[in-house]
């Protein structure tokens, strides 16, 4: 113990787990520039090689290299894995989620027809005997949800007003802490999970400590197994690492244990380079490693986060397109003590995107504060001109509210790390809810009366006087039923599918969040402005159903930072977030909100009918926080105003924004460009917005990676959509069309 | 020559001046240093055969609306937060100078304000004549930086590209480098029109005479605002000209924008 912690200061964090005391009281600021980085190894580049001709292979299979069939995933269920046989002492960092590289597990506790089929849509046939057990003898998450459905709920999901509910997988969005395991060892962590057991119900045996008691059990087993699959390749983690290789080591196999057991949407590393820069340094001032081997460590680690997979079903994937896992990793970021976090270890991990080319994973995240360095943020700016690959979040609106520990759980949602786990709970359609208000309640579809039957719009126009109470009882609906429809959704998680690995890492007197979501905002601000300030004429169909809507007069769109569409934004989301608190939350959870909306865009789009503000039946709906297609009249710095208007008390699982901005709209060479990317940064985040993906290509460059995807240079193109990166040519066709649809910020 | 300007039909507005303006940009990143709100104003004597914004050639009558300084201000205003150290506002046009009365109480307040100032000009209208110089000179007082094209050396030529000679477009030069405003020298390439090495290299002597130049940029000729010709009902006269090539703009860069020592 003496040894691994040796020249390490502080004391609270040796009497208790406490991550964050140990990172302040040990971590070193770095205010230089980046020439300090260096090159990719040999090795490095090697294994990368081998990885970039087994994606090569993946994509001419159709999107999946390999899959078990036979034998259930779990932390010792496959045995050692490495990227190639051949080349297996070249890898610093060792563990893959099954025996071999890419090769997708069996995961059937979230479900077992969705495990099924994954395995028969890409052509693997799934076994017969685990048929029988999950269907016959093992109940899964899936099964309980649909037990207890109520037909309302049953109607609600049905017809898309609910959608992208964590039904039949893992929910995700639960960060453990990583670092506990490369810090204090396996046996000391079973130790304290075996002290908080040890006291929990002496006074009073209800319910929820008879939960917790067997829930922390379960994460005492699973700390167990933990060591075993360690020992699979050859170490012992039940002690605390020693130096920099084993402390990235043993971090990595806590997080690859949640990615055996789990296969939630969202599976994030969390904030770890700050506290992994701790032990580099260490070693580099012991004179015991180099920085070749330094970067080799952290390009080894990206290089294994790069290859998490899990295996989905085409609705799935027509959701959450180009296979992400939201390994978010975040950088940089400021202390409570106002000293900036920023190490050299941030700049590493930002250099994995020069040394082995762009990537969507891990979803690398710059925790952003105008005070940080100079020297850095030009740095990060520059490798977003370069490659697309990050996004930014704004760590002066978030620290307030998650302190300095915190990690992004999924694309943009913070939590604090080893102290919280979220209830996530994909989105309400409020743009579907809007034409709801107007119809009584009846879908444009499926002419299902879904909604309440409250009374609807009769007249020929929609005016705001009628509009807004019916919308306000639509929305107090589709409130209720989306919260109780969550609640019994983590009820049988927790009961069928519990992350017993991921919460062994998180203290046991956790703090819980319930995050629900906000779809199609733009377009329900901006119809309810056409409402407010145009003449909105009802069109109905022959059986008097208001189909579509003919708009007269111009109305304030919500982009072009006018205050009068801007405040209808502002009175949405805090309206929404009043009728969701409103509400019983599993657990006692605190609810939050978000205006996010990954790729899933397009399918809601498909969904919903026509709206007022124009947007046609079918059409994607603007991602995220994002304005409407073609609303933005007044430039890039106009929409973000819009944007930073939105208080992210209000939406504390975030506010996500997408901008594409052409180089020439950057400056004439990428140095002006990352100088002015900072100056915009500097200003949204001065401002009080709280995210920002920031793609810098022209349109050019998507319609001729759409076309000619098979170019060399397209294979890793990486561009940022709401809340996560992807590869460009492994979107649909459909969701690349609606990319290079979303006005790109030029000009001539 | 217009020296008969007496600087744009801008009227006094409830005792403030106003600007006929043709649009703004909120995000202006390569007009001037830093990040930049962008004021174009309408109205262009110059018939640029390559110019990309032929809509903004008109000059404003009367049914055009005005736009008052402290309206124009506040509106750039909302972008500050952007702007950083060296930000700020940027007129461009249409030919700013056609309406220098307003852009001289335009920067002046802006100065008042603490916003960085810089003027986008092809000088056409400069003559050392009054009422113009006067004004000049005053605005000049307020300008933090000059962003001036020079669309050809030769006037000949540059008669022929634009329907204007340069006599008085390099005075313009040699005055702001007199006044000691910082400026930034432009030149659009256009092959075969604009990118003879000779003439590129009268123009590197011409500059080099000039005391004040913080930089020089090499702006590649582009077709993305032909369509606006047509709109207009125009007819363009460079059809068929090419785009310059990447090592087309980094010769002229070599023979515009390199310090002798770098040379």
């Amino acid at each position: 113990m003496s040894n691994a912690w040796r020249n390490f200061r502080g004391t609270q964090w040796k009497e208790e787990i406490n991550l964050r005391d140990f990172i302040q009281n040990n971590y070193t600021q770095y205010d230089g520039d980046e020439s300090f980085l260096v090159g990719p190894t040999d090795a490095t580049n090697t294994l990368w090689g081998e990885l970039q001709k087994l994606q090569k292979e993946e994509r001419a299979k159709g999107g999946v290299l390999d899959m078990e069939t036979e034998v259930v995933s779990g932390l010792t269920a496959y045995g050692p894995g490495y990227i190639n046989e051949k080349t297996k002492d070249l890898e610093r960092v060792v563990g893959l989620q099954t025996d071999k590289p890419l090769k997708r597990a069996f995961m059937p506790y979230g479900g077992i027809k969705m495990a099924e089929q994954a395995c028969t849509t890409y052509g693997y046939e799934p076994s017969a005997k685990l048929h029988d057990i999950f269907h016959n003898y093992v109940k899964t998450h899936n099964d309980g949800v649909f037990d207890a459905y109520t037909p309302e709920m049953k109607l609600v999901r049905h017809n898309h007003i609910l959608t992208g509910l964590p039904d039949t997988y893992g929910r995700g969005r639960i960060v453990g802490d990583y670092r506990r395991v490369a810090l204090y060892g396996i046996d000391r962590l079973i130790e304290e999970k075996k002290n908080d057991l040890a006291t929990m119900g002496e006074r009073e045996m209800v319910d929820e400590v008879v939960r917790l008691r067997e829930e922390v059990a379960m994460q005492i087993k699973a700390l167990k197994g933990l060591k075993e699959m360690a020992a699979q390749y050859g170490f012992d983690i039940s002690q605390p690492a020693t130096n920099a290789r084993e402390a990235v080591q043993w971090l990595y196999f806590g997080y690859l244990g949640a990615v055996k057991t789990q296969n939630g949407a969202a599976m994030s590393v969390g904030r770890v380079s700050t506290f992994l820069d701790i032990y580099i340094t260490r070693d580099l001032n012991e004179g015991t490693i180099t920085e070749d081997d330094a970067q080799e460590l952290i390009d080894h680690l990206v290089m294994k986060f790069r290859m998490v997979k899990f295996a989905r079903i085409p609705s799935y994937n027509e959701l959450f397109s180009g296979d992400p896992v939201w390994a978010t990793l975040e950088v940089a970021g400021m202390g409570q003590d106002g000293r900036h976090m920023v190490t050299k270890n941030d700049f590493r991990f930002l250099h994995t995107l020069e040394n082995m080319g762009p990537s969507p994973e891990p979803n690398l995240t710059v925790l952003y504060s105008s005070r940080l360095p100079e020297t850095f943020k030009r740095y990060a700016a520059y490798i977003s001109v370069k490659t697309s690959s990050i996004q930014y979040e704004n760590d002066d609106v978030m620290r307030p509210v998650w302190g300095d520990d915190y990690s992004i759980c999924c694309c943009v949602s913070a939590t604090q790390t080893g102290k919280e786990m979220q209830f996530f709970g994909a989105r309400a359609n409020l743009a579907k809810c809007l034409t709801y208000a107007i119809s009584g309640g009846v879908d444009s579809k499926t002419r299902q009366q879904v909604g309440p039957a409250y009374r609807p719009i009769e007249g020929d126009v929609v005016t705001y006087e009628e509009f807004m109470p019916r919308f306000m009882d639509m929305m107090e609906w589709l409130a209720a039923v989306y919260v109780k429809t969550l609640n019994l959704i983590h009820y049988m998680h927790d009961k069928y599918f519990y992350e017993a690995e991921e919460m062994a890492l998180i203290d046991t007197d956790v703090r819980r969040t319930f995050a629900t979501g906000i779809a199609g905002f733009s377009h329900v601000v901006d119809s309810i402005s056409a409402i407010k300030y145009a003449k909105v004429n009802i069109v109905r169909d022959e059986t008097g159903f208001p189909l579509e809507f003919k708009t007269e007069g111009d109305f304030p769109r919500y982009g072009n930072d006018d205050d009068r569409a801007d405040d209808i934004a502002v009175w949405l989301l805090k309206t929404f977030i009043g009728m969701v608190k409103k509400h019983h939350t599993y657990r006692n959870s605190e609810p939050t909100t978000s205006i996010l909306t990954i790729t899933s865009n397009v399918v809601y789009g498909k969904y919903t009918s026509n709206m007022p503000d124009g947007r046609k039946a079918g059409a994607p709906l603007a991602p995220g926080a994002n304005p409407s297609y073609g609303a933005e009249k007044n430039g890039l710095l106009a929409s973000l105003n819009s944007l930073a208007k939105l208080p992210y008390k209000y939406a504390l699982d975030g506010i996500s924004n997408t901008q594409t901005i052409s180089p020439s709209a950057l400056g004439h060479d990428d140095e002006q460009r990352a100088k002015t990317l900072v100056s915009v940064m500097d200003g949204y985040f001065d401002k009080g917005a709280h995210h920002l993906n920031v793609n810098v290509f022209g349109v050019d460059k998507l319609k001729d990676a759409m076309e000619h995807p098979e170019k060399p240079e397209y294979a890793n193109f990486t561009i940022r959509v709401s809340g996560y990166a992807v590869k460009f040519i492994d979107l649909t066709r459909e969701q690349q069309l609606d990319v290079i649809a979303r006005q790109a910020h030029e000009r001539l | 020559m217009s020296g008969s300007n007496n600087g744009g039909t801008a009227a006094p507005h409830d005792g403030e001046a106003v600007l006929y303006v043709h649009s703004t940009e909120s995000f202006g990143s390569v007009d001037g240093p830093g990040v930049r709100f962008v004021i174009f104003l309408r109205g262009c004597h110059m018939r640029c055969r390559y110019c990309h914004n032929p809509d903004t050639w008109r000059m404003a009558s009367d049914s055009d609306k005005a736009t008052t300084v402290s309206q124009l201000l506040d509106m750039a205003e909302r972008y500050r937060a952007y702007w950083g150290s060296d930000g700020g506002i940027t007129v461009s046009g249409g030919e700013a100078l056609l309406q220098i009365d307003a852009v001289i109480s335009l920067f002046e307040e802006a100065h008042r304000r603490g916003i960085n100032t810089c003027l986008d000009t092809a000088g056409q209208p400069f003559t050392r004549r009054e009422p113009f110089y006067g004004k000049f000179l005053r605005l000049m007082q307020s300008t933090d930086t000059v962003l001036l094209d020079i669309k050809h050396i030769d006037s000949a030529r540059h008669r022929d590209l634009t329907g204007h000679g340069n006599e008085n477009i390099l005075d313009c030069a040699r005055c702001l480098s007199d006044v000691g405003v910082p400026v930034w020298i432009r030149h659009v390439l256009v092959p075969g029109i604009t990118d003879d090495e000779e003439s590129l290299r009268r123009l590197r002597a011409f500059i080099d005479t000039l005391t004040n130049v913080e930089r020089v940029e090499v702006l590649p000729y582009h077709t993305l605002g032909v369509y606006k010709w047509r709109e207009l009902g125009l007819r363009y006269s460079l059809d068929g000209v090419p785009t310059p090539t990447k090592e087309e703009v980094r010769k002229a860069e070599n023979i515009l924008c390199k310090r002798p020592s770098e040379k």
